[in-house]
């Protein structure tokens, strides 16, 4: 396929260093016209995706953050209640009918991201985040938008999708999901980034990151996320560490065995994880990095 | 769909998709063999796929096939041995089917524990004293168990269930422990509906229903704080010390994860098993008879540490809510290190609103929790309880309804 490469050239143009996989599953998004479920660790770039997605498509991103108690007036659309008392006053003594008809016209229509994905010119990504954060109810509301993409306002009527957005769902498994949502969706597992990705990755995003500081950085992570921790560090934690290791402006690791060790509060973020990894398991696995 | 091979004539075209479409249904059929949730549309895609030009590329035939069928992590993980088996004819073993008797090769030693087992008789103090919040009732009537099991066997509800020897009053003992796990799970589910009420003035919405008095907040509208109902996460310690109880025990999980989705199963003895998907078969022999295949191993010591760290580790973000009870089925004798079982059980109890450890043998006469498991355990549970007779298992209901 063509088209494979091309998207992991652009994915990588746009910072993401991706997968052979995840490059299979965006062209595939697009064939089969089916959203993409991503699963993993919390930190492993689940988010980045859909932004590094749209970026991809040079469009727009809409974000849904999901949250326990998320209802459709927050997803979906809600009317703006105060414009429309504001009109109710403003006409007071005008013939009913006609007031009805302004204040349940498009203007007093707030979008929420759900709407506003299905009503833009041009395709945007749709990315709703954390979906097992979401009620067991909202996700079947949910499974409805997306084989039908379309959505009734009872003042309004039925709206129908102008474009069928790219939708990524992600999920951290706090929840299992539905059968019926799974199926509906393509599905890919993001695993944590082997050494190579992952030096590839900070060299992208992080500035004055050599080559081999970065594998250095890489490997010691890796290293790190063996050991027995609470909380594995993620792709973001590695960033940030390579992002302070650059600013204090270390060339290489065995050079400040001292300051590797002080800055690990990047990676570790429980007391407990941080009390486990101590000077010696810090030289020990500085050992194995070569 | 659209072929765009141009080269072939149109009979050979045919041909080929008719070869290939039959080998795919073959394939959906092994993929729904192995437990994939394979649909008609999947199907169509997996078509429309080959038609696409995938065929020619087995590695990326298998990526694509594998986003698309798979549904869940250990989907993910497996998919590609199944793949290879199929298409590149690469020997993997398949799924194994097993018949036959399965409460017979689940639990033998139900049937053939010797008759020469010492009673147990009136212990001294009553070992729920250990947790303050231990509830009461469920004392008193474990009591009576214990004082009665010697001399009434007719009285099922009241007899310890490792003296029960005769097949018939086994089959009667596991219908009972069915029949009160269902009867647990409904009343635990309505009581939750009955207590929703709300606090606190939605401010929105009720601008929203008032539009029609002119903006005058007539009638409020409150906002509900949703209640999760209870999640039972059901740990169940398979190894041999525990034969005489498993029986029962599976019995009675069966029955509370049947068509309840708030609870989940897990069966462990040196290793942990996942095993609320075996238990959801509606027929419990066919459900037991799933799970023997797992519990293979089962018999020989038992690694609670290891098998709660495992649980922890891989399980607990998923199946454990705020309002979710843990509750452990075990004799607590643990053949591995005692100290790691201490720092997951804490790991555990920060998770989880309460843990529930039930050990049947704590009925026993002389029983007293030295060994060193249930020592490093005791501090992070919550209720520690006897669970050798159904009226025992009863008294847990009013427990937890009130969490």
């Amino acid at each position: 396929m063509k088209d494979r490469a091309e998207i992991a050239d652009r994915l990588a143009a746009s910072g993401y260093i991706a997968d052979g996989e995840l490059a299979t599953a965006i062209s595939l998004m697009q064939l089969l016209k089916r959203p993409l479920l991503l699963e993993g660790e919390a930190g492993v770039g689940k988010t980045e995706v859909a932004k590094a997605l749209a970026s991809v498509h040079a469009t727009e991103l809409i974000r849904l953050q999901c949250y326990e108690g998320l209802d459709q007036s927050a997803a979906l659309y809600e009317w703006n209640y105060q414009r429309q008392l504001l009109s109710i006053q403003a006409h007071r003594g005008a013939d009913a009918d006609a007031v009805e008809d302004q204040i349940f016209s498009e203007k007093y229509l707030l979008e929420r991201p759900l709407l506003a994905a299905i009503r833009r010119a041009r395709p945007p990504v749709l990315l709703i985040d954390e979906i097992d954060r979401a009620d067991d109810e909202f996700e079947a509301f949910l499974l409805e938008l997306l084989s039908d993409f379309q959505v009734s306002i009872p003042e309004l009527g039925t709206i129908v999708a102008t474009t069928i957005p790219h939708v990524v769902l992600t999920s951290n498994g706090t929840r299992e999901l539905s059968d019926a949502l799974r199926r509906r969706c393509l599905y890919h597992y993001v695993d944590y980034p082997d050494v190579d990705r992952e030096a590839r990755i900070i060299m992208t995003r992080i500035n004055g990151a050599g080559a081999s500081l970065s594998l250095q950085i890489a490997r010691m992570v890796e290293a790190i996320r063996k050991e027995e921790l609470r909380k594995v560090p993620g792709v973001a934690e590695t960033l940030d560490w390579a992002a302070a290791l650059v600013g204090i402006d270390v060339r290489d690791l065995h050079d400040a065995p001292e300051t590797v060790h002080e800055t690990l509060m990047c990676l570790l973020k429980t007391q407990e994880d941080r009390a486990r990894v101590t000077r010696e398991v810090t030289q020990r696995l500085l050992g194995k990095v070569a | 769909m659209s072929c765009c091979g141009t080269s072939p004539g149109f009979e050979e075209i045919d041909e080929v998709s008719r070869l290939v479409s039959a080998r795919l249904a073959g394939f959906l059929r092994t993929l729904r063999d192995n437990g994939f949730a394979v649909g008609l549309q999947e199907g169509q895609d997996a078509a429309s796929l080959m038609a696409a030009g995938y065929a020619a590329r087995p590695g990326l035939l298998r990526t694509a096939f594998k986003q698309l069928f798979s549904a869940r992590k250990p989907d993910w993980e497996r998919f590609d041995g199944i793949f290879d088996a199929f298409w590149l004819g690469k020997r993997v073993r398949s799924r194994s089917i097993t018949t036959g008797s399965a409460r017979a090769a689940n639990n033998p030693s139900l049937k053939s524990l010797p008759n020469s087992q010492p009673e147990p008789r009136a212990g001294g103090d009553t070992a729920m004293d250990q947790i303050p919040s231990a509830d009461e009732a469920a004392g008193e009537r474990a009591g009576e168990g214990r004082m009665e099991g010697a001399s009434r066997a007719d009285n099922l509800a009241e007899t310890d269930f490792r003296k029960l020897a005769d097949p018939a009053q086994i089959e009667q003992a596991h219908a009972a422990a069915a029949r009160l796990a269902r009867v647990l799970r409904t009343r635990l589910t309505r009581r939750d509906l009955a207590r929703r009420r709300g606090y606190r003035l939605d401010l929105r919405r009720t601008i929203h229903s008032n539009i029609s008095h002119g903006g005058v907040p007539i009638s409020l509208v409150r906002r509900q704080r949703r209640e999760k109902p209870l999640r039972l996460v059901v740990l169940l310690d398979a190894s041999g010390s525990m034969s005489m109880y498993t029986g029962v025990f599976l019995r009675f999980i069966h029955g509370v994860l049947d068509e309840f989705r708030q609870a989940e199963a897990f069966l462990f003895h040196t290793r942990l098993a996942y095993v609320s998907d075996a238990m959801k078969e509606k027929d419990p022999a066919r459900a037991l008879d799933r799970l023997s295949i797992m519990a293979q191993g089962a018999g020989g010591g038992t690694r609670i540490g290891e098998s709660l760290q495992t649980f922890n580790r891989w399980h607990a973000a998923r199946v454990i809510h705020s309002r979710t009870c843990v509750m452990i089925v075990s004799d607590g004798y643990e053949t591995g290190d005692a100290a790691l079982l201490g720092r997951e059980m804490a790991a555990l109890a920060r998770r989880c609103r309460r843990i529930v450890w039930l050990n049947p043998m704590m009925a026993w006469a002389g029983y007293a929790p030295v060994a060193a498991g249930i020592q490093a355990a005791l501090p992070h549970v919550d209720l520690y309880a006897p669970a050798n007779t159904l009226n025992s298992l009863a008294a847990l209901e009013p427990y937890l309804a009130r969490l």
